[in-house]
């Protein structure tokens, strides 16, 4: 079917697109875990305007619901294609998980500040995440593999609450399996298959090897989460600075005009998500900011 | 769809030609009595403008469409002090002796509900249509300072950043603003101390200053752009008398002095900053009902949500941009909880970003003294009054240091 969005840009002064989606198309809505899913999309006609990078997000629009911040999770080569990782626990991302293939999707983005992958070159990468945060930072994982000998020591730190919630299990498998690239999972609460490590993620640090001088950590999952790794790669020596962690909040327009993601003096839709740790450091512990 | 903005505003900017011809120039002083008011009203809806002006509406003097002088609220002035609005008429043939009303610009200029785009839906596929709105220029009349550097303030806003809101920059570019210089006061103004009025300086096309006597009513009237200055050029207005021009002067010095409310703005932004912890946030949070009265009225809120809805067949689809408050609990909504579950918390959220974090993001205040948010807050919280004691705090901390020290 044709897509009649009318930008109108002769007519609008500027950007007001960037209030109305672009219509992509599901060629794909994979289960992952019980709750989460994956969506592979393409471009019904015009892809967004931009290129995106490793942890940025788009504001995905499901007919007549409503429309949510959720960050890329594929291969950023791969662009004008999509992939969106998302974990079903409201109205919106409901709808978005009973998405089938040719399903049309509105999508505006790229949104937010990425990861630091490309200016972290040279040095150990440590990456650490919680539950759903895995997905915001496997863009980075692909990027920095397609380019491994740029890096030092490449490590990556996964936590979940139960083994059934593993997110990309199989890739987690195989990532597991290259020399090049260090990786450990652990759950809070284990069952009868499990022969991992049990307990939370931020423990996993004191063990691993790296560099701290010369290391840049990537830190995505729920805020106490990256508040306590970040406190434990603190304690092994990575300075704050060298330290990024994704900040969360509600997000209604994505480009710093609704106020809804206002943290202290930052829209994190633009300003963020992504900010060194001692950006944010204070700013997050005070209470109901 | 009838005549695009595109095709308005080459339009509306003929009629203005930038290049006058005529032995005027901006900053020059008129004098004009209502009749000649009128005839510049006249002008303007010739070129097409909407008149927007004050006139009395429920008991409030409110921004509103009017047609002529008639329209303009003769002889009602208006009282205000924290919580309570009152308007009152008088015998007096003043036009504008009142102040800042119930809503300011920000209405016409980002209005409070907008459909920004509809999408329809067969089966699982659908399209999506911009809501491209076919606008009328507005010209503004009776625009106050305040309100004038809260405009300033949402252009920055708005239009500086990264992203652009383009409904706003359209409708800001075909307005037209005949500000009006305050003559009066109440008790809730203190754009003084945000260096915003009582008197409009630039920003403006056309600006008044009433003069009334006994015996006569007259206007100042100052030129302040090409189009203000396209618009007077045919009207054969007198040259404002140096006496005329002394009155104006002094209409303004009467009102600045009779401006009592103050806030001090020093070190504000770092005692805002530093008192997250303060007791005071949990007073107020126990006063204040999170009504957002005081966003709504604030001429520089700017937060808004955007709303899906579809028709009852569900085949349709539209999204609606709307006024927020970040005094809703929702507002901060993550899944598992908001952020900013306490009123107290929201309030402190609010006035913080008002005098600090908005500096630091936009380079100037969030706040332009217009009173708004005390006189239309039902408990009547006072910003300045809160402000104050923060200070007080801070001072009192610092001075029981320097004592330990001694
Ligand atoms: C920058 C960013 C990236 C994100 N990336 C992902 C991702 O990759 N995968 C994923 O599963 N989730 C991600 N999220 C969280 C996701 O946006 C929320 O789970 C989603 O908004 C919930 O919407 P809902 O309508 O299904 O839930 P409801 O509980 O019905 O939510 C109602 C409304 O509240 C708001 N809201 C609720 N929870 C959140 C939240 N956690 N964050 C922001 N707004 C919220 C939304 O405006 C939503 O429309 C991300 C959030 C942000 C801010
Ligand atoms: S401060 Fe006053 S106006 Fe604002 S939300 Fe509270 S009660 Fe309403
Ligand atoms: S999401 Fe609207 S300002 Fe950030």
């Amino acid at each position: 079917m044709e897509t009649t969005i009318e930008h109108n840009c002769e007519q609008v002064v500027n950007n007001n697109h960037t209030m109305t989606p672009t219509i992509y198309r599901v060629e794909k809505n994979r289960r992952d875990t019980h709750d989460t899913f994956t969506l592979h999309l393409s471009p019904e006609d015009q892809p967004l305007e931009t290129v995106y990078e490793p942890g940025q997000f788009n504001m995905l629009y499901a007919f007549g619901v409503g429309e949510v911040p959720i960050s890329i999770s594929g291969d950023t080569t791969e662009w004008p294609k999509l992939v969106h990782t998302i974990r079903a626990v409201g109205s919106v991302t409901n709808a978005l998980q009973s998405l089938a293939t040719g399903d049309s999707i509105g999508v505006r983005g790229p949104y937010g500040k990425p990861w630091p992958v490309e200016a972290t070159k040279g040095k150990d990468i440590i990456l650490v995440a919680g539950g759903i945060g895995l997905a915001p930072l496997r863009p980075a994982i692909y990027q920095i593999l397609h380019n491994r000998e740029s890096y030092g020591k490449v490590i990556l730190l996964y936590g979940s609450r139960r083994p059934l919630d593993i997110l990309f299990r199989k890739e987690l498998e195989k990532w597991r399996s290259r020399l090049d690239m260090f990786v450990d999972v652990t759950v809070d609460s284990s069952d009868r298959n499990w022969n991992g490590n049990v307990g939370v993620v931020p423990r996993l640090i004191d063990t691993a090897n790296f560099d701290p001088i010369d290391t840049a950590a990537f830190v995505c999952g729920p805020e106490v989460m990256m508040r306590f790794t970040a406190m434990a790669l603190n304690k092994r020596g990575v300075s704050s600075d060298n330290i990024y962690v994704s900040l969360e909040r509600n997000m209604k327009c994505g480009v710093g005009l609704c106020g809804h993601c206002q943290m202290s003096n930052q829209f994190i839709c633009k300003d963020g998500p992504v900010y060194t740790y001692s950006q944010v450091r204070e700013t997050v512990l005070i209470r109901e900011i | 769809m009838g005549t695009t903005n595109k095709a308005l505003e080459k339009k509306i900017n003929k009629k203005i030609s930038k290049s006058v011809t005529s032995d005027f120039q901006i900053g020059d002083n008129f004098c004009i009595d209502i009749k000649e008011l009128d005839s510049i009203f006249t002008a303007l809806k010739e070129k097409s403008f909407d008149l927007i002006g004050p006139t009395v509406k429920e008991q409030t003097i409110a921004f509103d469409q009017i047609e002529s002088v008639k329209d303009l609220p003769e002889g009602y002035t208006d009282e205000q002090s924290p919580g309570i609005y009152r308007v009152k008429k008088t015998d007096s043939k003043t036009l504008f002796n009142f102040t800042t009303g119930s809503n300011s610009l920000k209405k016409y200029l980002y209005p409070p509900h907008h459909t920004l785009w509809t999408a329809s839906r067969n089966k699982g596929n659908f399209t999506v249509k911009e809501n491209i709105p076919n606008l009328k220029p507005l010209a503004i009349i009776g625009l106050r300072a305040c309100d004038l550097k809260a405009m300033f303030v949402q252009d920055r806003v708005l239009t500086q950043g990264e992203y652009k809101d383009s409904y706003y920059q359209l409708r800001r570019n075909s307005l037209f603003i005949v500000a009006v210089n305050c003559s009066r006061s109440v008790s809730t103004c203190f754009c003084t101390s945000m260096g915003s009025g009582p008197s409009v300086t630039n920003d403006f096309d056309l600006a008044l200053t009433e003069l009334i006597t006994n015996t006569t009513h007259k206007f100042r009237l100052e030129v302040g752009s090409d189009k203000g200055l396209d618009v007077v050029k045919n009207l054969k207005f007198k040259a404002a008398t140096n006496k005329e021009l002394n009155d104006a002067k002094e209409v303004i010095k009467k009102t600045t002095n009779s401006i009592t409310r103050q806030l001090d703005l020093h070190h504000l932004d770092v005692i805002l900053k530093g008192s997250h912890d303060h007791k005071i946030w949990d007073e107020i949070g126990k006063e204040c009902l999170n009504c957002g009265n005081c966003t709504m009225a604030c001429p520089t809120c700017f937060c808004h949500t955007l709303e899906d809805t579809t028709d009852l067949t569900g085949s349709t689809a539209q999204r609606t941009r709307r006024w927020d408050s970040c005094f809703t609990i929702e507002f901060s909504y993550l899944h598992g909880g908001s952020v900013r579950t306490s009123s107290g918390a929201r309030y402190r959220h609010w006035m913080t970003h008002k005098l600090a974090t908005w500096i630091e993001q936009f380079d100037m205040s969030g706040c332009v003294g217009c009173g708004r948010c005390i006189t239309w807050c039902p408990v009547g919280i006072d910003i300045t009054e809160v402000a104050q004691t923060l200070r007080q705090t801070v001072l009192d901390e610092a001075h029981a240091v320097a004592w330990e020290e001694i």
